[in-house]
């Protein structure tokens, strides 16, 4: 190969962006069409750099807009090729409408999303308005708590996504700063063993087969498309949690490191239990243990894979549980919550029917702190203790100013 | 090496192995279908197309159908010139990593759009294409109208143009803008080649595809496209409404080297020439202007006409 491999240490000191970048060197992307936006614009720097240092083969494509580095991505992967790309908030925002043309043509592009708010009024900091608005464009979506998991979850994003069977884009979500700008220990993988994990490209019905003209793209009405949406669902719904579920296994088998749909923490005999994403799983398993501490029994459930929506997987995690506490990073717009609404879907059907809260927290990087945790655990054992929920069912927290609560 | 075609006549053209069927849904009388497949019939190289949405894309790809016998892609309205763009540097990159299928082979990348996905919402997108140089050319597909739509106006649109959205009335005379000179704007960009067309000069279209396609770089091709529905004429008009804006001048043919260099690829014989008048009288979008009150505009028509083509003239003469 005419390009250089880097040699890594077992352990590198990398942020979120870096590893997330270092994962996309790895995988050897064949073209990156992309376009700044804080925070995720180191990730894409990161491969312009590597491929002007030749630790990379491929195009790099500066665009003019991020609707235009997904229209870029998607030109270049029906071509035929590895393709991957990273934004953010208003970015993602303005890819909006790519995004769905992209998993309707069933093209396997990697979108790395350093998740941050969405303006007005603007705003470059973390929360989960961008992941929410992807969801239901039809894309896998990976949810990263650390770099290390913007590292690994990229690798496993390619080998779901390029499956044959499944052929649909993925996201890697990670926090904005909190994860993509904190630089903490990374575990690696060298070169051959990241690349052989991920394998080579195998393009199906790429427009670069000469021989094999293909049109993609079509026109269809209330004849067809109906269908193509239902195959596409249905594939999301039946294929992919498995062939998550062996990437997990199988990258585990290669690095120790346990991955899975639904993260549990101290579930096994929960009472009380927050659900919750990103950097906010750790601090919720580290307030949990405290909270065991003084006799309550606290659990932690990390959602980390938001779409497709592991509906049994979560109902199955909460089993037993009496007070839940779905905690969503993202104004709700006049609704409970995305995460609230998904629980209550799991939960309504199930015999115990517990007691489900809704949290909206964290706004604009607002911190989520160990104390507002300590408070909505005392909540929710407040709630098991009387037998029903005590407080509204849907409250603000750390937002200045008298209490909101709604409903 | 690309390999142009070598077509001496329109009979050789006509029984010409085709990459785009005749087996579509446009109107009879469409313009577009003509200039594809002159684009086309160019070259025997492989082509990677796409098509904005618009006229031709709801009417060549309709599942389980398609009339390309090429690699196509649509995306959306905006954004066909970078779906081609993405697909050129994919091959590039396939191209330095050894994994192309057929190595041996020299594709041309050309995006098809109409005057609306190309001067008013995909503009920026055409524009970056542009600049990044990209080897690919963008066709536009110039009917002066949202035809797909049903007959808005876009910035191709002329002035006293009834469009349905600038519609002529009691107190309008329709469109009140003048037509926005795409080609000058691509120029502006330094790009190898830029040209306008017209199906009719079908000799002098193939050239500049076939000199487009030959140069390394971005190409940007404006194709007048007279359309049957939208211009209110018979459909078996379509190449007489081709020639009365040809030799009216009012789509004057000409190409641009390298962003300055402006040669004129036609130039009727004086007497040749026929007044805007005549190419204005031949279409329903333009009916109100025969009115009293509204005359003043065909003069006005001629002399804008006139000082154009004056200009390009001049363009020429001072080789800058």
């Amino acid at each position: 190969m005419a390009f250089d491999k880097m040699e890594l240490r077992d352990i590198e000191v990398w942020d979120g962006n870096f590893a997330a970048a270092q994962a996309l060197r790895q995988c050897q992307i064949d073209v990156v069409a992309a376009y700044p936006i804080t925070p995720s614009t180191p990730i894409v720097e990161g491969y312009a750099k590597f491929l002007s240092d030749n630790y990379v083969e491929g195009e790099f494509v500066m665009v003019e807009s991020e609707h235009a580095a997904m229209s870029g991505c998607i030109g270049a992967s029906a071509a035929g090729g590895r393709v991957a790309t990273a934004t953010s908030s208003q970015g993602f925002a303005l890819m909006v409408e790519t995004l769905y043309q992209a998993s309707g043509m069933r093209l396997p592009i990697i979108l790395n999303v350093v998740n941050r708010a969405l303006a007005a009024p603007l705003n470059v900091n973390g929360d989960h308005s961008d992941m929410y608005l992807g969801r239901d464009s039809g894309w896998i979506q990976l949810d990263a708590y650390s770099p290390q998991g913007a590292y690994d979850l990229n690798f496993i994003a390619f080998k779901v996504a390029e499956d044959h069977d499944v052929r649909l884009p993925a996201m890697v979500h990670q926090d904005g700063f909190m994860t993509s700008h904190t630089a903490q220990g990374v575990h690696t993988l060298s070169d051959d063993v990241a690349y052989n994990f991920v394998g080579d490209f195998k393009p199906m019905n790429d427009m670069l087969d000469f021989e094999h003209p293909v049109t993609h793209g079509v026109q269809t009405e209330e004849d067809w498309h109906f269908e193509h949406k239902a195959r596409q669902h249905n594939d999301m719904m039946t294929k992919v949690l498995p062939k998550i579920q062996a990437a997990f296994d199988d990258f585990e088998k290669l690095t120790g490191r346990k991955y899975n749909i639904v993260e549990r923490y101290d579930m096994d005999d929960a009472d009380v239990a927050v659900v919750c994403m990103g950097t906010s799983v750790e601090t919720a398993r580290e307030v949990a243990t405290e909270m065991r501490a003084k006799g309550i029994k606290a659990g932690v459930v990390g959602i980390r894979v938001v779409r497709p929506f592991p509906f049994f997987e979560i109902a199955e995690a909460l089993k037993g549980v009496k007070a839940i506490a779905a905690l969503d990073r993202s104004a709700p717009g006049g609704a409970p919550g995305m995460l609230f609404n998904e629980l209550a879907g799991c939960l309504f059907n199930s015999e115990e029917r517990p007691m489900l809260s809704g949290y909206v927290y964290g706004l604009g990087g607002r911190d989520l702190t160990k104390k507002h945790l300590v408070d909505l655990y005392t909540e929710l054992q407040a709630n098991v203790d009387a037998g029903k929920v005590t407080t509204q069912l849907q409250q603000f927290i750390g937002v200045r100013g008298p209490k909101l609560a709604f409903l | 090496m690309s390999e142009m075609k070598k077509i001496k006549n329109l009979k050789e053209f006509s029984t010409s192995a085709d990459r785009f069927e005749g087996a579509n849904l446009l109107c009879p009388g469409c313009a577009h279908s003509i200039i594809v497949r002159e684009v086309l019939n160019a070259t025997n190289d492989d082509l990677i197309l796409s098509a904005s949405t618009g006229c031709l894309e709801v009417c060549t790809a309709v599942y389980p159908y398609t009339s390309w016998d090429a690699s196509w892609i649509h995306i959306g309205f905006e954004n066909g010139s970078t779906a081609v763009a993405g697909a050129e540097a994919m091959y590039k990159a396939l191209k330095t990593k050894k994994r192309l299928k057929q190595p041996d082979r020299n594709p041309k990348f050309v995006s098809f759009a109409g005057d609306g996905a190309s001067y008013d919402i995909g503009f920026q997108w055409i524009s970056g294409c542009m600049e990044r140089g990209h080897n690919m050319m963008h066709v536009v597909l110039d009917n002066e109208v949202y035809a797909n739509t049903g007959g808005q106006r876009s910035s191709s649109t002329p002035i006293g143009s009834s469009a349905t959205t600038s519609p002529a009335g009691r107190v309008s005379y329709g469109e009140k803008k003048n037509k926005k000179d795409m080609v000058a704007i691509m120029a502006s960009h330094g790009i190898p080649y830029s040209a306008q067309v017209a199906p009719n000069k079908w000799k002098d279209m193939v050239k500049k595809i076939q000199h487009g396609m030959e140069v390394d770089g971005p190409v940007f091709i404006n194709a007048v496209s007279p359309c049957t529905t939208e211009w209110k004429f018979d459909p078996k008009d379509t190449m007489l409404l081709t020639d009365l804006s040809t030799d009216s001048l009012v789509f004057p043919l000409y190409e641009i080297i390298d962003g300055h260099e402006l040669n004129i690829t036609y130039r009727p014989k004086e007497k040749d020439i026929v007044p805007v008048e005549e190419y204005l009288a031949a279409q329903g979008r333009f009916k109100h202007l025969f009115k009293d009150q509204y005359k003043y505009l065909i003069k006005e028509w001629q002399e804008r006409v006139d000082a154009n083509w004056a200009y390009l003239n001049r363009r020429e003469e001072a080789r800058v």
